[in-house]
């Protein structure tokens, strides 16, 4: 196998300058450069070189292998699928009642691929540039080339095995365009494409279920992971109806458990997506790549009320006839339809004229949250802009347009009573996608041997900001292949090796400690729910850690997020018992890793001394108010090392860096003006 | 707004439930029905007790995941929509609203008012999947399909397994949400390769787990993604196919 050592630099020792006033060592230790096993070829090649390199497990020896795979999103049912159709043992593993539920299913818009069909002059190497300067050069160059490669066929086998992609007139699939782009690579079906291609993958495990090469254990969630001598070697569960805790093990495990957004308390995601896997994952050793690296949607429906359970998306894709505006006079209470047109600010048209309303997320939502937070918001809590279609409508027809987003206009309405056909939508940013996640280097193996991601729960693709429609195609990617192809060639060296015994220490002991923090929360006589703390912990987060990010601000939050941990574990109350199906239990739980994970969110917003796409630091701003970029000091992955709990450094966080290498997409400045 | 709760209590299966009043005083308008058991569980909280237990996931309507009988009917009082877009602006101030459980013979209660959906899921296991393996598909633009057909495909594909169909209807069956199925992928270029040996499968499969169909129609009133009701003719105009034909495809 090809490497490339990494280039070391010596910015990154430990006398960097941070902010003023804030002495960073006392928070985290500098580490060392790491290797992403890059293949050292030119990127464009580097797919096509790795997977001649791989080692392969003959056929008959593929049920000799089991892996267990978590999560049945996009990534994980699909990966599952593709190794039981190989011919492993596949256990799978999800909290949901059946596969289809994962949250990849609430994805509207779309799902990019540079099939380059049109002659709008799409290509790969277009789709590489496109997501390297969205995510503004922090993500891995060479991922992106894999994402588009192999995103090519993404389109037809997710046709194949059953998702029913819109088509023109003469038959052929139709696409739409989305932010960040300027040509139209987005395959959809209506508003559910996350819907139509988390069925078909779901559907697609479950033919791999009836001819017995994956094994589903639904409503059971992972607590923890099981390592020995620096080897992932199988996980523990909690039965969520029996209660019962138990270990599984296996050659590898892979980990496609989605995005830690709910961090933040309302955002997009489903109530029950959490990060308690990749935290349990992240304290056994994997590293953490940039957790400040948060994507704040820029069309959400904005909270309304106290009860409000969470913030609900508006696709993106409504960008591509909406035009968002807010009125040109502050606290303006007019009905938006008695609004003339010269009172409207359509103000990322104006600011933007080459882009307009499909600026980038990070690009839009800031601009958003500037209108609001300057008193031009409208709606009952002036937290929102309108969106608005009355130009589409006269252009296109009433009927196209229903055509294009008639679930999302349903939706709309259902939630608030309101007619967008009528009246312009309200729409306001809302946390949604977590770039960041466990690190892993270019096979999508984490630092730990053994364990590899899938889908959101990693990092890679989408640098410091997502653009649209990628993060279907990622999961898709990883899942079907990109996983299929990597980890076998992790597991043709463990031939005639047999999973860990369910009797050894490790296994035990990992068990032991699941057990005692349940007993511990359930024991707990406090006097508030895990969700009184949840909450505390979104505003300090919405606060300090949302579009902008102050360091000053930032260093005082990690005091607050500390005061706040203490607080739950001396003050939770966990109604119930253990033994049985017990929900405050299974948030309780997850609100406990949150405060843990939210410190390193933090303290990766302080470290990182610039500002880069959804990651936009006060104290770095271009003169014309864009994010800052420092090229020179920062263009590496920040890889978090769980702490030591002995010596000189202990509880400090460690820093490790992969420096990023651009040849195909040169290092410049984000200009969508 | 006030409203009087009787919700549906049942601490495991093997044990009876019953229905127990609860009052919240606060309810307002624009709550969702999720967000109203929120509130009660908020409050149960509060006061030691053991909150309701029930299931919801990404509350906009698209995951399955949510479902509780109000009133007796499947997701509540608005046709065609989930119980997370369900509003309280459904009641009057002083209401009584009753809150089960989905009821049908192949839904077992598992705590309170969520139950055991996996019939559904071993319908789709016996058959309602398209057997092409990864990277062996054929060029997906090579593939004409009609604007017309992809289009119906996805009225039926639309379908997100929340099983409000067979909770709504009187002999529990799952023609709706089988038919939905097979109509989808019989639309489909690659699904009608597998067409009639998946209509066998499937519908075999649905007989055991679930009751028989006597075209009522509550099914298509209840269904959150509007599916049509010709659904339920297509298992058994997909089952006479199979039948005549003989053939797998």
């Amino acid at each position: 196998m090809s490497t490339k050592k990494p280039k070391s630099s010596d910015h990154n020792s430990s006398d960097q300058k941070g902010p003023a006033m804030i002495d960073l060592d006392a928070l985290r230790v500098v580490g060392q450069p790491i290797d992403g096993h890059v293949p050292d070829v030119p990127p464009a090649l580097a797919w096509e070189d790795r997977k001649l390199h791989y080692n392969l497990v003959n056929p008959s020896n593929r049920r000799k292998f089991t892996v267990i795979v978590v999560g049945t999103g996009l990534a994980g049912a699909a990966a599952a699928a593709a190794l039981g159709e190989l011919g492993y043992n596949v256990e799978v593993f999800t909290y949901h009642d059946v596969p289809r539920r994962a949250h990849s299913v609430a994805a509207q818009g779309g799902v990019n691929s540079p099939r380059d069909r049109k002659v709008d002059n799409d290509s790969i190497e277009r789709f590489v540039k496109d997501t390297v300067k969205g995510g503004d050069y922090r993500g891995r160059e060479v991922d992106a080339f894999r994402l588009g490669q192999e995103g090519v066929r993404v389109i037809d086998h997710m046709q194949a095995i059953g998702a029913p992609f819109a088509r023109e007139y003469g038959g052929q699939l139709a696409t739409r365009s989305f932010g960040g782009v300027q040509v139209s690579r987005t395959y959809y079906t209506r508003g559910q494409t996350g819907q139509q291609l988390e069925i078909a993958s779901a559907h697609a495990l479950s033919r791999q279920v009836a001819a017995g090469t994956c094994r589903l254990h639904s409503r059971q969630e992972m607590l923890d992971l099981i390592v020995k001598d620096g080897r992932a070697r199988g996980i523990v569960v909690r039965d969520l109806v029996s209660g019962k805790v138990r270990a599984l093990t296996a050659h590898a495990v892979v980990l496609a458990t989605g995005g830690y957004g709910n961090i933040y308390y309302k955002a997009t995601l489903a109530k029950n997506s959490n990060a308690t896997a990749i935290w349990r994952a992240y304290k056994r050793g994997a590293y953490f790549a940039n957790p400040a690296f948060v994507q704040i949607h820029p069309t959400a429906l904005p909270l309304m009320s106290r009860w409000q359970s969470k913030k609900i998306l508006m696709s993106e894709s409504l960008r591509n006839d909406g035009r968002i505006w807010a009125p040109k006079a502050k606290g303006d209470e007019r009905n938006p339809n008695d609004i003339p047109e010269d009172e409207r600010d359509y103000f990322l048209e104006r600011r933007y004229p080459a882009f307009g309303n499909l600026v980038p997320r990070d690009v839009a939502s800031r601009n958003i949250r500037e209108r609001i937070d300057a008193g031009y918001g409208v709606g009952p809590l002036k937290n929102a802009v309108y969106l608005d279609f009355r130009d589409a409508i006269g252009r296109l027809g009433a009927a196209i347009v229903r055509e294009r987003y008639s679930n999302l206009f349903d939706m709309y309405n259902e939630q608030t009573g309101e007619d967008p056909f009528a009246t312009p939508m309200r729409i306001a940013p809302s946390v949604h996608f977590t770039m960041g996640g466990l690190w892993s280097d270019y096979d999508m193996q984490t630092s730990i041997p053994g364990l590899f991601v899938g889908g959101e729960c990693g990092w890679g693709y989408h640098g410091a900001n997502r653009l649209g429609a990628n993060s279907l195609l990622s999961g898709c990617v990883d899942g079907w292949f990109t996983l299929p192809y990597s980890v076998p060639n992790y597991l043709a060296g463990y031939l005639g090796e047999s999973p860990l015994d369910l009797a050894d220490d490790a296994v035990q002991d990992t068990m032991r400690e699941v057990q005692a923090r349940l007993d511990r929360l359930v024991g707990n006589k406090g006097t508030h729910g895990p969700d009184h703390f949840a909450a505390k912990l979104g505003e300090i987060l919405d606060q300090y850690a949302s579009v902008s990010r102050d360091p000053a601000e930032l260093a005082a939050a990690i005091k607050q997020i500390q005061a706040l941990r203490k607080e739950f574990w001396r003050d939770v109350k966990v109604i119930g018992d253990g033994d049985r199906l017990n929900q405050e239990l299974e948030y309780a739980g997850r609100v406990a890793d949150y405060l843990e994970l939210a410190e390193l969110l933090v303290l990766d917003a302080l470290d990182r001394d610039e500002s880069a796409g959804a990651h936009f630091r006060t104290d770095h701003v271009t003169p014309d108010g864009e994010a800052m970029r420092d090229d020179e000091n920062w263009t590496f992955v920040s890889a978090w090392q769980a702490p030591s709990d002995s010596g000189p450094d202990a509880g400090k966080p460690i820093r490790n860096y992969e420096p990023l290498v651009f040849t195909a997409v040169p290092l410049q400045q984000r200009n969508y003006k | 707004m006030r409203l009087i709760l009787e919700v549906w209590r049942q601490a495991s299966p093997q044990v009876q439930g019953h229905l127990e009043a609860y009052e919240i005083d606060d309810a307002r308008e624009e709550m969702s029905l999720l967000e109203l058991l929120d509130r009660l569980n908020h409050q149960l909280i509060e006061a030691d007790q053991e909150p309701v237990a029930f299931e919801s996931d990404c509350r906009e309507g698209i995951c399955g995941t949510c479902g509780v009988d109000i009133d007796g009917i499947p997701h509540g009082p608005e046709d065609n929509v989930p119980a997370c877009g369900q509003h309280v602006r459904s009641f009057n101030d002083g209401d009584t609203v009753r809150i089960e459980p989905f009821r049908a013979a192949g839904f077992s209660v598992i705590r309170d008012l969520i139950v055991d959906r996996t019939g559904l899921d071993r319908i789709i296991q016996a058959g309602g999947t398209v057997a092409v393996d990864a990277g062996t598909a054929t060029d997906a633009d090579a593939l004409l399909v009609t604007h017309e057909a992809a289009e119906a495909a996805l009225d039926f594909a639309a379908c997100i397994g929340c099983g409000a169909c067979i909770s709504a209807c009187p002999n529990g069956a799952a023609y709706l949400f089988t038919g939905a199925k097979l109509q989808h992928l019989a639309l489909m270029p690659h699904g009608k390769m597998e067409r009639g040996r998946r209509a066998r499968a499937m519908i075999t499969q649905m007989e055991h787990e679930f009751g028989p169909c006597s075209q009522i129609g509550e099914c298509a009133l209840a269904c959150p993604a509007n599916v049509p009701l010709s659904a339920i003719a297509t298992v058994n105009k997909e089952r006479l196919r199979a039948l005549l034909r003989r053939k797998d495809n």
